[in-house]
């Protein structure tokens, strides 16, 4: 810290020198000292200029309009001049018999792919590093990366062709062991949670590794062989000493996962929510999008943005819990 | 001593618990490898095969009566090309903004001394974790007369906080501060700084962010599904989720010859696989020569700075 302001002290002097003409010649008080940064960063500001402005924009004016969450928003009125209800939106969602479906099929959802989709890029870095073919390792996992980049609607694209009951791999399947075409899967609501969840393991179980690999190559050689001079197996080194590297990893990834849990995109339900699977496909955000601003005639802006709001206060509350629970207890924490 | 160790290394047989754990573990990733390559495969192969092959179920692994009427159908179908024009257009133009907003937003970030570094840091690092969502989105998007137009591709996205971060991390600790201490005495400003010096330098950067945003660009469907109404704007994605979620392609439109119905619904299958094969194209021709790059930003963005 000190050297820091040594520096700072440092840059005063030079413009001392260079500016007397603007500058103030009295002992470096706090204030002059911030209009003098202010003088000296002047070309910075005018970097952050289109930044911020994006970023009050397209962040910050949306954050301002969550205040219709506490009124009636009349659109006509503007978001300023629509009357204030208090917390009658919040209680509308509460009573209704859609809170108890979208709130439980969110939660079930986002915990059904973390325990399904967390693990599994972590098994797989820890088998992938240990194999001994480096080329096989280099391909692999070069190969596992890719449908990362597939989008959404791709995705989704290729799940119902391989899916489908009758022209699909999953139909000719089944065809040819019963003798009969099975009824489509994408038209019952147990099957979406499956379909929502093992897509996206699909998709990222291999990017998703790439942080975990990267940590294992940090472990030193000679743990390994330290271990191996003791006896342990190649199963055993795995578990106590690639594991344990990248222990601080895991903790990271658990804690920004964590702070997801309610908030399933969209884009991915939407595809495969159809009105036989609603049961189970009808989460909080494609619940917002039917009330805000697909139901034609009747939208209800400040109903859906109070779910969202509840929605997103959820979310920030939970990351800021486990945020400070990792900070307690494992001294590892995002902020 | 080195050599010895990796002599002794080379020389060591695997004990019968590790052959097994090798062996294992082959299997296990061999088979991850084939869940993810499979069902690749069959969508190329199926593209390839005929109508009546995919509508019977007969394509299992290669091609069966190998035919490209699936792809005679794509291409006559015109509403590809306005997809695959606009999608072009938004990739590139936004691309372009989200790296000049990105840059010029991650370079004043990285310099130690900048007034209110912290300050704009927990400004933009906190929209990282909560929003306005996505109805006051929305009204603020249609107040700013956006709705139906291209600006509702480009500037809505036009940073992501997240990729900033990388940027700024990478300039903070790839660059030197000598470097800028050498140019401030030669008297360089801190613009001539940036144009000469912080840029040529992050080269590596900017081309791990741009492919992370040229990609979101062309995968994206959401802002084009809520902001755009009129089909000439519409980017691939929208087609591609027309045709494969939604059913919407009627094959008469293009085969007015095609007569018989199951010879139509074949095609309207057999389009399903020539589509996702068409779109995905540009992605896995330049995938090879990126996947460097884009394994890269994971690690810069893994640092803590």
């Amino acid at each position: 810290m000190q050297v820091f302001d040594f520096e700072k002290d440092i840059d005063m002097k030079k413009l001392d020198k260079t500016n007397t003409r603007t500058e103030i010649q009295a002992p470096l008080s706090s204030k002059g000292r911030f209009w003098r940064n202010l003088y000296r960063d002047r070309q910075l500001y005018l970097f952050m200029l289109i930044p911020f402005a994006y970023i009050i924009i397209f962040a910050y004016v949306p954050m301002y309009g969550l205040q219709i969450a506490f009124k009636s928003f009349k659109p006509k009125l503007g978001i300023w001049g629509s009357p204030w209800v208090g917390f009658d939106q919040f209680v509308k969602f509460f009573k209704s018999y859609q809170f108890s479906r979208v709130v439980p099929n969110t939660l079930i959802l986002s915990f059904y792919a973390i325990i399904a989709a967390f693990p599994i890029p972590i098994v797989y870095a820890l088998m992938l590093n240990s194999l001994t073919n480096d080329r096989f390792k280099k391909v692999t996992s070069n190969i596992t990366n890719l449908p990362h980049f597939i989008s959404v609607v791709v995705t989704v694209g290729i799940l119902t062709q391989v899916f489908n009951p009758r022209t699909g791999l999953y139909g000719s399947i089944v065809m040819s062991l019963t003798g009969a075409y099975p009824s489509d899967p994408f038209k019952s609501a147990e099957n979406f949670r499956h379909f929502y969840v093992w897509s996206g393991v699909w998709q990222n179980f291999g990017w998703d590794s790439i942080i975990y690999t990267a940590a294992l190559a940090a472990v030193s050689p000679e743990q390994h062989e330290a271990a191996q001079i003791d006896g342990a197996s190649r199963f055993q080194r795995v578990l106590h000493v690639d594991l344990p590297a990248i222990l601080p990893t895991i903790v990271i990834m658990m804690i920004l996962r964590c702070g997801k849990v309610m908030s399933v995109g969209f884009e991915k339900v939407w595809l495969l929510q159809n009105s036989l699977n609603l049961n189970a496909s009808e989460v909080i955000s494609t619940y917002i999008y039917k009330m805000g601003i697909a139901s034609t005639g009747t939208t209800d802006y400040s109903y859906s943005t109070a779910i969202g709001f509840f929605n997103s206060a959820i979310n920030l509350v939970l990351i800021s819990l486990v945020n400070w629970v990792s900070k307690k207890v494992g001294e590892t924490s995002l902020w | 001593m080195e050599k010895s160790i990796v002599k002794f290394k080379k020389h060591v047989k695997h004990s019968p618990g590790d052959k097994v754990y090798y062996a294992i573990s082959y299997i296990i990733v061999i088979l991850l490898l084939l869940v993810v390559v499979y069902p690749l495969i069959f969508i190329v192969s199926a593209s390839l095969s005929s109508a009546s092959a995919v509508s019977t179920g007969r394509v299992f692994l290669w091609p069966v009566e190998f035919s490209t009427l699936s792809y005679e159908a794509v291409f006559a179908y015109k509403d590809v090309f306005i997809g695959y024009k606009n999608s072009i257009i938004y990739t590139l133009a936004g691309t372009l903004i989200n790296i000049i907003v990105t840059m010029s937003c991650a370079y004043p970030l990285s310099r130690k001394t900048f007034q209110g570094r912290k300050f704009f840091m927990k400004i933009f690092s906190f929209t990282m974790i909560f929003s306005g969502g996505m109805i006051p989105s929305y009204l603020n998007i249609s107040r700013l007369g956006m709705i139906d137009s291209i600006w509702a591709m480009l500037l809505p996205g036009a940073m992501s906080v997240y990729n900033m971060i990388i940027a700024r991390t990478f300039i903070q600790n790839s660059i030197p501060t000598e470097l800028l201490e050498a140019a401030q005495i030669d008297g360089c400003s801190d613009t001539a700084y940036f144009f000469k010096v912080v840029l040529p330098l992050s080269t590596a950067v900017i081309s791990v962010i741009g492919l992370y945003y040229a990609v979101g660009h062309w995968n994206s469907y959401f802002s084009a599904f809520l902001y755009l109404h009129s089909k000439d704007k519409f980017p691939l994605q929208i087609f591609l989720r027309e045709v494969l979620v939604q059913n919407q392609f009627d094959a008469s439109m293009i085969f007015e010859d095609a007569e018989n119905v199951v010879q139509r619904q074949g095609l309207q299958e057999l389009i399903k696989y020539s589509m996702i094969v068409v779109s995905t194209l540009p992605l896995l021709i330049l995938y090879p020569f990126v996947q460097k790059f884009l394994k890269k930003g994971v690690m810069i963005g893994s640092i803590k700075g």
